[in-house]
């Protein structure tokens, strides 16, 4: 178990105030906040490069705070791997094991087994330099894990990679912590990473914890404006909430109304996905509780989505996300008249 | 059909042309103007095998030197931060724009037991150093180190200090993690910076001249053997001297251009 607390530290720009979080052994953390929130200064305190102003650092119970990076056991690994370039994929895997004085052929054994684990067995006796992205990411990887580290820090891991290494690398990630059960601390500044990896989310924001929580809480019930907007919900309100007897409430944004599974009552936020808005050409009939008739103001085209804007009503403008084949089978043009339902479920109700 | 230069490259192009004719001219002169047996004669000869002998000494030793304190100091200018670095820094170039001259004179007055408490108390030990070969060394010393300096620090610069970082974390100490991941990614630059500080040093003439003084077979490195035969009008000697000076330049030239063109990654 790592548990940070109250720890700050400010280093040129970058700064971190009172900032506690903990991982269990075997989870997967991520701390998720913008670029340049100083996570990378975070990841370094941890492994011990940087020692805070205060707070304090345990590692299943031992204060790790001053100890030095070479006696904590935490791996890590950087967006840009920082592979050793005047080493071979051999020699970089087996640098660890070299500091530690096992000797060449126990060494090399344990960089061949790693290397398989990870596919890149065909590449041992290669530079970093002729390696490509993903191939050095897993160099680095094998690196840092080939000592059995006790808590595993990943530095945006994925950030650097094309579209389709990423995707293909998040799933290997995913299968090497179900593989070696390591504690891995994962920082980003890409939602999408939280989806696929993490069993606990971090938000982080100017340096203080924003919200923690499964992903699906920070995704579902974001606790502020600012992780709404970071992950990507686009449809925020303001209004006014009654609260039912039966846990649904019945919500005012101007002069439309909605329903939502919640138990606030009053002045509140209200965050609907774009995924979760479903468009029709008539009036659907089905479960879900709130259906609006509207007119699409517009359709911006973004790679395999498209994003439909429905304006419902004086103040309430809808951003839908709908497949192009979808767009096309409903033939939706700008000055459309569409009905625009969603379930109660997928409003999400916040202050 | 082939390109006609413009005007402005035109005027570039003879600029070029002429300056490196009159740099083949100036030193294809020296070559020329010996006979071949006078400047044979000059070349084995014991004055100039002297010359050639204690420069060879001096410079290693005073490079040694250079590279034992630039390297330390040049790795604390770019990896840790601390108060009045900005200072430090202008006072570890100041030598680089000051004349050499001055450096000797400064070095004289500050080790010389007439002038300074500090040459008195060497000398009531017995240990006198202006005026013999241990001045030369200190002269090319001071007046090389900035240059050294400058060299392994921008060679550093360019080496992430996050590979430390990560060495650190895979189980080196900061000894072993400078031994063993940055020294080695620095190595062209430094083995650069090495060769331009001895080559300078083989050519260090006014701190030399002022420390150790211009003495014929005693403190006469082959800058010092050059200006005592001129000042003698024995000009074969003078070339013989000059000329071995122009051969180190040029291969410490070739050695740093090779150097360089391997030197291409930038662990930045």
């Amino acid at each position: 178990m790592l548990e940070i607390s109250g720890l700050t530290l400010s280093l040129g720009e970058f700064r971190f105030t009172d900032l506690s979080v903990s991982v269990a052994n075997g989870e997967y953390c991520i701390i998720l906040g913008p670029t340049g929130a100083g996570k990378t200064i975070l990841l370094e305190t941890i492994a011990g490069i940087h020692s805070p102003d205060k707070g304090q650092i345990f590692l299943d119970g031992a204060d790790i705070t001053n100890a030095p990076p070479e006696q904590r056991g935490i791996g890590m690994v950087y967006q840009d791997y920082m592979l050793f370039p005047h080493m071979t994929v051999k020699e970089n895997i087996g640098f660890g094991l070299r500091q530690r004085g096992v000797p060449k052929g126990e060494r090399d054994t344990a960089a061949e087994t790693m290397a398989k684990t990870l596919g890149i067995a065909h590449l041992l006796d290669r530079y970093p330099a002729t390696l490509s992205g993903g191939e050095q990411q897993r160099t680095a990887i094998a690196r840092a894990l080939v000592l059995n580290p006790r808590v595993l820090l990943l530095d945006e891991p994925l950030s650097a990679l094309d579209t389709v290494t990423r995707d293909r690398m998040r799933r290997e990630i995913k299968e090497i912590h179900r593989k070696t059960g390591v504690t891995i601390l994962h920082i980003t500044h890409h939602f999408e990473d939280i989806y696929a990896l993490a069993d606990r989310v971090v938000v982080m924001k100017d340096g203080e914890v924003a919200q923690e929580g499964t992903p699906e809480t920070i995704l579902r019930r974001p606790a502020s404006d600012f992780i709404a907007n970071f992950t990507g919900m686009e449809n925020l309100f303001s209004g006014t909430a009654v609260c039912n007897e039966d846990g649904t409430a019945e919500l005012s944004v101007g002069s439309v109304k909605l329903f939502a599974a919640t138990d606030l009552t009053g002045q509140v936020r209200i965050g609907i996905r774009p995924e979760d808005l479903i468009l029709s050409t008539k009036p659907l009939d089905s479960s879900a509780r709130n259906s609006l008739p509207g007119t699409v103001t517009g359709i911006a085209e973004n790679g395999i989505y498209s994003k439909i804007s429905v304006e419902c009503g004086d103040e309430m403008v809808l951003t839908a996300a709908l497949t192009r084949q979808s767009v096309e089978r409903l033939k939706l043009h700008t000055g459309a008249e569409v009905w625009v339902t969603f379930k109660a479920t997928a409003v999400h109700v916040f202050r | 059909m082939r390109k006609i230069p413009s005007f402005f490259q035109t005027i570039c192009l003879v600029l070029t042309a002429i300056a490196v004719v009159v740099l083949i001219a100036v030193f294809g002169g020296l070559i020329v103007f010996p006979t071949p047996d006078a400047l044979f004669a000059a070349l084995t000869s014991g004055e100039i095998w002297f010359a050639v002998q204690l420069s060879l000494t001096t410079a290693v030793i005073s490079t040694l030197c250079c590279v034992a304190v630039a390297v330390p100091v040049a790795y604390v200018m770019t990896r840790t931060p601390f108060a009045g670095k900005r200072w430090i820094n202008i006072l570890l170039n100041l030598p680089l724009s000051l004349p050499p001259l001055v450096a000797g004179v400064a070095l004289l007055i500050f080790l010389s037991p007439v002038t300074s408490p500090v040459g008195q108390l060497l000398s009531s030990f017995g240990i006198f150093i202006v005026y013999t070969p241990v001045a030369i060394v200190i002269a090319q010393f001071f007046v090389n180190l900035p240059y050294m300096i400058r060299i392994a620090r921008s060679t550093f610069a360019m080496i992430s200090p996050r590979y430390e970082h990560v060495a650190r974390t895979l189980g080196c100490s900061e000894w072993r993690a400078l031994s063993q991941v940055t020294l080695p990614m620095a190595k062209s630059g430094l083995a650069a910076g090495i060769v331009i500080t001895w080559s300078k040093a083989m050519g260090e003439f006014g701190a030399v001249l002022m420390l150790a003084g211009a003495i014929a077979m005693k403190t006469e490195t082959l800058p010092i053997a050059l200006f005592l035969n001129m000042s003698t009008g024995d000009l074969d000697m003078a070339i013989a001297a000059a000329l071995i000076l122009l051969v180190i330049s040029g291969v410490t030239l070739l050695i740093v251009e090779c150097a360089g063109d391997g030197r291409g990654a930038v662990y930045a």
